[in-house]
């Protein structure tokens, strides 16, 4: 890149607002920064940090409550950022395209695949119908697709995440636009095909020389894939630069804080093995789930997985979608017969039980889900939420439950200030927090937790685990973890059982899953995990608290 | 694919032999039949033997399985036997108050559909806020006037006030514009808030973000993205208005005084024609069975997700 050339995007003390009511809230405050020709630039920050706002008033498409107040936008040496939005459509998708953040709604439902990619050819230039068509066939070769011609005619719900995903970078490549904004691409998507949509990017990048604005939460996929970094915190730039310099040596306080959250980067140091003899909190032996099929055969979900847990510990369940690890932990918990094998936590046989007993068994095994957003009622008061199990249970009076509630909130890092709110008036946060205090209410010896971690903000998920970690010492508690981030499980799994089309590929302590004498899948996963290009030590945070003694 | 059509059609005549059987059994739980409130009247001044020789001829007093038997049989062959009050068969009458009928509903739920789709699209793209709010509590008035008044006022001001339109001897396309009105605006109204707040949602949804991306104009993203994905959840709707489309005609044709199913519905009640009543019962179910059985097949040509799942590949 020679230093005459003209950056392709130059943005200049941005501020942005939205519309609340009658007011103005700012998210950014004067952000400035350039995007080079061919550079991969990462704007990286968290939830309300205004990196993905900034990425859309570039390509114009603020929501409707927002307005760029001050500050401008060059796009190719014009200043874009007082430009109607007329005028803007003749650049969208030609000069500036968007790769969007979620592959399963981001194409329209009821048109073909042909139909959608063609769309961007026929807004801007009149080509006929064949030669479209053609052109179409070329770009779904060029991004990976199998059968091209057979996928234009396909609708997509005929088609996977991955290939979704491909067929928007179709999209946003099909003009050769000069910079493509990619809005956590890959977020959405498993970690082995986050790992071949970012390369298919990369190798597009590098072929057409077009630049990337790469707008995401997760540092290691910034470390991995950009040539600059720049973080944001609150609408305003903490810090930017070269990335292998920020990563080396940042100068921020946030970004170091950034860094050590993110549990990918981190080099985890391993628990203490677990000492023998140990009582075993849940065995699961030949478990086999089938699901009947609207053909009439059957789907085996889940087909011969055994493990135990030893009462004190954690125990990961890893697979990517479709693996059957939901599946397993809902046989755990009783939500669903097993077609086959034996589940026993302490020494209930779960198959056994009948609805009495299957209800009173329920305060022995507690749930926490993905979505705190959805799991949460949103009618009733934290007060509400967590009390509601005690009701179901045990009958206690209205000042002691009041007692136990208030003791579980401060438990786990609430303020009693919050028990009067009801959910939406909290963070993702504050909400997994309240979540945990309602399976926690009931003291059960085991706690589920769904990929409880996964949909927070990489700050968040480093406090929530550890919250998990101190609570499984003091308490006694036995965990099984389900995630697809095999970062998170290093951190806090002591043993782990690796899925993949329903079979148990892997199964060990965590050094041994992460050894080379593990199967080549688990290995392929172990390769996916982005932030292995700039492995550090320097801000490891300590260990999360092992198995502490059994009280 | 072909199970899906065969089982909505199997339903559909299930759904229809209920209504036969249910409206029977109503109304042969009425007290009294037809023969005798016409034949007791004292103007025929006639024993109780003749009117009990009349009920044998007309076999209203044969037992009530036999009735059924023979009534189902005869709708199945297109005879809906006699009405008692006009002396004339049924079909007869069906023939002479149908084609009115299904003018003023076919009509009715056109400009109703035409109006709802109007409001919906308006009021997401007219250029000025004030003028979106409005259209988008449009249909709430619309769906609270009842539709006797809203009769009385069209007559009132559009035929006596600005005399546009005459309701003594008028055309046979003049006499239809006020009952189509009539009739449209009601069943225009749920219809509307449906696409309203459809097409609010579908707006938000990310795929119309990439849309814009591409560069879409504002016009092509409402017809080639959001009409299409806002119009589906409204077809089940409108196939469920149809009964309201029914209703809204009996009351209508009493009030413009026009001589169709609803005129015959109505004086059928007053002189318990159960013949008559019965027919009427099964052909406007017919017709509502109809209606939802296309909207039913309608689904999987609009909505490709509804297609045969099996050639899904991963």
């Amino acid at each position: 890149m020679s230093p005459v050339q003209a950056p392709v995007l130059d943005v200049r003390d941005l501020v942005l607002s939205y519309r609340q009511g009658d007011e103005r809230a700012a998210v950014v405050h004067g952000v400035s920064f350039t995007v080079e020709p061919g550079e991969v630039v990462a704007l990286v920050g968290e939830s309300g940090s205004g990196k993905t706002s900034t990425a859309q008033a570039v390509i114009g498409l603020l929501a409707e409550n927002g307005r760029i107040d001050s500050g401008t936008i060059h796009l190719n040496g014009e200043d874009i950022s007082r430009w109607s939005s007329r005028r803007l459509r003749n650049i969208r998708g030609a000069v500036v395209s968007l790769v969007p953040q979620d592959p399963g709604n981001s194409l329209d439902p009821v048109m073909t695949i042909g139909a959608q990619v063609r769309e961007t050819l026929e807004i801007h230039g009149r080509l006929d119908r064949r030669e479209a068509d053609r052109q179409v066939i070329e770009l779904l070769t060029s991004v990976g697709l199998s059968e091209p011609a057979l996928r234009i005619r396909q609708y997509p719900h005929e088609l996977s995440g991955g290939m979704k995903q491909r067929v928007l970078i179709a999209i946003a490549i099909a003009l050769r636009p000069a910079l493509i904004i990619a809005d956590e691409p890959t977020s959405a998507l498993d970690v082995t095909v986050q790992r071949r949509i970012l390369d298919l990017i990369n190798d597009l990048r590098r072929e057409y020389g077009t630049s990337v604005l790469l707008v995401t939460h997760d540092l290691a996929v910034a470390a991995d894939r950009s040539d600059r970094i720049i973080v944001l915190q609150g609408g305003r730039i903490q810090e930017q630069g070269r990335t292998e310099d920020v990563l080396a040596a940042p100068q921020n306080a946030y970004t170091r804080k950034l860094l050590s959250d993110a549990p990918s980067l981190a080099t985890a140091r391993p628990r203490p093995p677990i000492e023998p003899g140990r009582p075993i909190a849940v065995t699961v032996r030949n478990l086999v789930q089938d699901f009947p099929l609207q053909s009439g055969k059957t789907f085996r979900a889940v087909d011969d997985v055994s493990f135990t847990v030893a009462r004190g510990t954690t125990h990961a369940v890893v697979g990517e979608s479709g693996s059957g690890k939901t599946t397993t932990i809902r046989a755990i918990a009783g939500f669903q017969k097993p077609t086959g094998g034996e589940i026993r936590v302490g020494d209930l046989d779960v198959r056994s039980l009948r609805s009495e007993e299957l209800r009173q068994f329920r305060r022995k095994v507690q749930l926490v889900y993905q979505n705190p957003w959805g799991s949460l009622d949103p009618r009733q008061t934290v007060q509400a939420i967590v009390e509601e199990p005690l009701l179901n249970f045990d009958p206690l009076p209205r000042d002691q439950r009041q007692a136990r509630v208030r003791a579980m909130i401060d438990r786990v890092g609430l303020p009693a200030a919050l028990l009067s709110r009801s959910p939406h008036a909290l963070s993702g946060g504050q909400r997994q927090r309240v979540a945990i205090a309602r399976a926690l209410v009931l003291e059960p010896d085991v706690v589920v937790l769904d990929e409880a971690v996964s949909a927070l903000d990489v700050t968040v998920q480093a406090q929530i685990l550890t919250l998990l970690a101190e609570l499984q010492r003091d308490l006694g508690l036995t965990y099984v973890f389900v995630s697809h981030d095999l970062a998170i499980v290093r951190q806090i799994a002591d043993t782990v059982s690796v899925l993949h089309n329903g079979r148990q590929v892997d199964y060990g302590t965590v050094d041994e899953i992460f050894s080379p004498a593990a199967t080549a899948y688990t290995r392929e996963l172990i390769q996916a995990i982005p932030g292995r290009k700039f492995p550090r030590a320097a801000f490891d945070r300590p260990p999360l608290a092992a198995a502490g003694p059994l009280s | 694919m072909t199970l899906y059509v065969f089982g909505r059609i199997g339903q559909a005549l299930l759904v229809l032999w209920a209504a036969f059987t249910l409206s029977f059994v109503l109304l042969q739980a009425l007290p009294g039949d037809a023969v005798l409130i016409k034949f007791l009247s004292p103007d025929f001044g006639l024993s109780a033997d003749q009117i009990n020789e009349i009920r044998a001829a007309y076999a209203v007093d044969s037992n009530i399985f036999v009735q059924y038997g023979r009534t189902l049989f005869n709708f199945l062959k297109g005879d809906f036997g006699y009405s008692l009050q006009a002396g004339v068969p049924v079909s007869a009458q069906l023939a002479t108050n149908m084609p009115p009928t299904l003018r003023l509903a076919g009509l009715g739920f056109a400009v109703a559909v035409l109006l709802a789709v109007s409001i919906a699209f308006l009021s997401s793209m007219a250029p000025f806020a004030w003028l979106r709010n409005l259209l988008q509590s449009l249909p709430s008035l619309l769906i609270s006037v009842p539709v006797f008044w809203l009769a009385i006022m069209l007559i009132q001001i559009f035929s006596f006030r600005l005399r546009l339109v005459s309701v003594i001897n008028p055309g046979p396309w003049e006499s239809l514009v006020l009952p189509v009105a009539t009739l449209a605006v009601p069943i225009s109204a749920p219809l509307a808030q449906i696409l309203i707040r459809n097409i609010d949602e579908i707006r938000t949804r990310p795929f119309i973000a990439v849309a814009r991306a591409k560069g879409a104009s504002e016009a092509r993203l409402l017809w080639k993205h959001v009409a299409r994905n806002a119009i589906l959840p409204a077809l089940t709707i409108a196939g469920v208005l149809f009964g309201e489309l029914v209703a809204g005609a009996v009351v209508t044709e009493t009030v413009f005084g026009l001589n169709g199913i609803g005129g015959l519905t109505e004086k059928a009640v007053g002189n318990q024609d159960l013949s008559v009543l019965q027919a009427i019962v099964v052909i406007s179910a017919a017709a509502f069975v109809a209606i939802n059985l296309a909207v039913d097949l309608a689904y999987p040509i609009l909505d490709p997700r509804l297609r045969n799942r099996a050639g899904v590949e991963r």
